[in-house]
């Protein structure tokens, strides 16, 4: 059956894979029927997707540094769009962002075309001739390309403050899910959640992360369009909701006007008890603000989301991996193409979980009726226990208002199968698919900043003698050490202290985002500039973000740039320094303009061997 | 001018226009989020639509566009790879 190599049967594998698994769901249904528990349900689809992704990690494991670093420069174009995806696709993307366009509207769909605008930056910018240069990091490049350990060892110190702030979410979020699935506590989901990403990144690195990533796409995408379109038939809103939800829209507007959208005052919220992080519907669901400040507002946000996706070292890696130069560019495209599978449905989702809530004719609809009737309905019942929503009876008379009704983010992906009836297995499988984004997006992180603590401090800066063996082995316990970081950060909970994921955006906007398309871009670009360029960006938006958000400081925001944006400030301060810095200093020299040179054009050899 | 020149001149001007479908897909467009609100598209509110789903299918079938044309242009001056 399996004639040729592994790369070759790619597709077969794969094709199995997702058949093996849509069979797993078919059985667990069966089992459901057949009177198995929803928790073991839940166990079971948890369970089986990480053994595999164990599986897939283990038979992966190399000893070779370009396996390790690079997945052997083979991964093939649709394949690595795939892993990509699955790699930028965080449990937060999964959980929460199908929730934030529930409660936040247009305003908050600016992330929406942020996170997919920064692809074109990706293809046209940076990735073919990070490819063609053929480094292991991200820092390798500055490395390279600027010459010198100080730049070097920069890089290295922008990628692991953005990568970071990133990671202790997604472990965070890992422990979330494994600790309800599982039925255990929260830091012992942590710890749960990291040995999983540990399982599949540590015997091979690159090359086990990049195909446990593509089977963790096929988890998650499948768990994330299976409710979408259930739903959306089961309601009778249409057979294929992207382009049949207009009616929806509409019938969400005037049913907002006809209950009226109430903004509740801090106070009301406090006295009636509502558990922190619930939110009621008080922003429209299909309308625009008025005025400069909002046009503002959301080009802005938009603006530091495209930046910062250009930016980040966990995604620019990844096209590292492609056979050639042309392939990375496409893989770029392919990236975008799964990505918008599951963002254009995360719209979707939210439309069809609102309707269902507040659609008075619905069977589900819950506004308008008595609250007594709404408190015992079973999901009610049980999402309430748990602190996810929250009802207060404002105005004492016994019916719920729009503004009445309460519920956390997450809530809107986790807890609509089954507001919309339908059987648990769904339930299971978007706990695995929930799992799955999380861990994915966890694996390339600790990946990248274990990499570039290893190749790059270690091998480049340290020890540049040490034997390919010993450079593995140090690469392997900086990984382990890099994730138990995060998940002792992440078994504090302080993460919501941390800040949000947006900032990880912005950070790595302020110090990389014009040091790599200079380095390409514009040959008169000198160390000495981009030292000064990195140092002195990340350090004005830090300087920036300590001034403005509300925990540090919490000066008033300058022209609406808040905590959000602030790379803003720090990346057109790295611009300006890098050019003046870059112009007063000595041009590079004629080997450097030669390298420059040759990574604009696809054709030929890597700057970098394929072993360096 | 030599050949790579050539070649680097016409790919700066394909990574422009590029980049110009780019900014007015994820922003020209937004500037008028509320004036083209009214207007619709599929049955959705157009700004709606567009945050929503038209200008994230735009991106992706930009970078594909671009992905092809920067071949042709790789070609045509002889850079392109011969493998895959």
């Amino acid at each position: 059956m399996f004639k040729g190599g592994f790369i070759q049967n790619l597709p077969k594998i794969y094709g199995l894979y997702t058949g093996g698994f849509l069979v797993f769901i078919l059985m667990m249904a069966i089992a459901e029927q057949a009177g198995v528990t929803a928790k073991t349900i839940g166990i079971l689809f948890v369970a089986f997707t990480v053994a595999i992704y164990a599986l897939i990690g283990y038979l992966s494991r190399t000893i070779q540094v370009d396996a390790y670093y690079l997945a052997g420069r083979q991964v093939p174009t649709v394949f690595n769009g795939m892993a990509t995806a699955a790699d930028w696709m965080s449990g937060a993307s999964f959980v929460a962002l199908a929730g934030g366009v529930y409660f936040g509207g247009y305003s908050y769909m600016a992330f929406l075309v942020g996170w997919t605008g920064g692809y074109v930056l990706v293809s046209t910018l940076l990735a073919p001739y990070l490819r063609k240069f053929g480094c292991y990091t991200v820092p390798d490049f500055i490395g390279t390309r600027y010459g010198g350990n100080g730049v070097r060892f920069c890089a290295v110190l922008v990628l692991v403050l953005a990568s970071f702030t990133y990671v202790t979410a997604q472990i965070n979020a890992t422990g979330t899910i494994a600790a309800r699935a599982l039925g255990i506590p929260f830091e012992a989901g942590v710890w749960v959640g990291l040995v999983s990403i540990l399982l599949c990144s540590m015997l091979g690195g690159m090359r086990a992360v990049t195909w446990t990533q593509v089977a963790q796409y096929i988890v998650l995408i499948v768990a994330y369009l299976i409710p979408v379109f259930w739903i959306s038939n089961k309601i009778g809103a249409g057979v294929f909701p992207h382009l049949m939800l207009g009616d929806e829209v509409q019938r969400i507007t005037d049913l907002e006007s006809q209950f009226g959208l109430v903004k509740n005052s801090a106070a009301d919220v406090k006295a009636a008890g509502v558990p922190g992080g619930l939110k009621s519907i008080a922003v429209a669901h299909a309308g625009v603000g008025a005025g400069g400040m909002a046009v503002w507002k959301y080009i802005s946000l938009a603006i530091c989301m495209m930046v910062g996706t250009a930016s980040l070292p966990h995604i620019l890696m990844r096209y590292f991996t492609t056979p050639s130069v042309k392939s990375a560019r496409k893989s770029v495209a392919w990236s975008l193409f799964f990505i918008f599978l599951l963002y254009s449905s995360a719209p979707m989702l939210a439309t069809l979980s609102k309707i269902s809530l507040m659609d008075p004719n619905l069977p589900t609809g819950i506004i308008g009726k008595s609250i007594a009737d709404v408190q015992s309905l079973e999901w009610v019942k049980q999402w309430s226990s748990q602190k996810q929503v929250f009802i207060a009876d404002f105005n004492g008379d016994g019916i719920l208002q729009l503004n009445e009704w309460f519920m956390r983010t997450g809530v809107v992906v986790l807890a609509t199968p089954e507001v919309a009836g339908l059987p648990y297995v769904i339930s299971g499988l978007v706990a695995a698919g929930g799992m799955a984004a999380a861990m994915s997006t966890a694996d390339g992180l600790v990946l990248a900043i274990s990499n570039a603590l290893s190749h790059d401090v270690y091998y480049n800066m340290i020890d540049p003698k040490a034997d390919v063996r010993k450079r593995l082995i140090v690469a392997r316990v900086l990984l382990v050490v890099v994730g138990a970081a995060g998940a002792y950060i992440a078994s504090m909970r302080i993460t919501s202290i941390l800040g949000a994921v947006a900032w990880a955006f912005d950070f790595a906007m302020s110090g990389l985002f014009f040091p790599l398309v200079l380095g390409v871009w514009w040959k008169r670009a000198t160390r000495e500039g981009a030292i000064a360029g990195m140092l002195s960006g990340l350090a004005a938006g830090t300087a920036y973000l300590i001034y403005v958000y509300p925990k540090f400081l919490g000066n008033p925001a300058w022209l609406g740039i808040d905590h959000l944006r602030f790379g803003l400030i720090g990346a057109p301060v790295c611009l300006v320094v890098m050019v003046v810095v870059s112009l007063m200093t000595k041009a590079p020299d004629a080997a450097t303009q030669r390298m420059v040179d040759e990574v604009r054009v696809p054709s030929g050899k890597s700057i970098l061997g394929r072993a360096h | 001018m030599s050949n790579k020149e050539k070649h680097w001149q016409k790919t700066k001007g394909h990574m422009i226009m590029t980049l110009c479908l780019w900014a007015f897909f994820s922003m020209v467009i937004f500037l008028f989020g509320y004036e083209i609100n009214g207007m619709s598209f599929l049955g959705y509110p157009l700004a709606y639509y567009m945050t929503a789903q038209g200008s994230l299918l735009a991106f992706v079938i930009i970078i594909f566009w671009f992905a092809n044309k920067q071949e042709k242009i790789d070609e045509e001056f002889g850079f392109g790879e011969k493998e895959d």
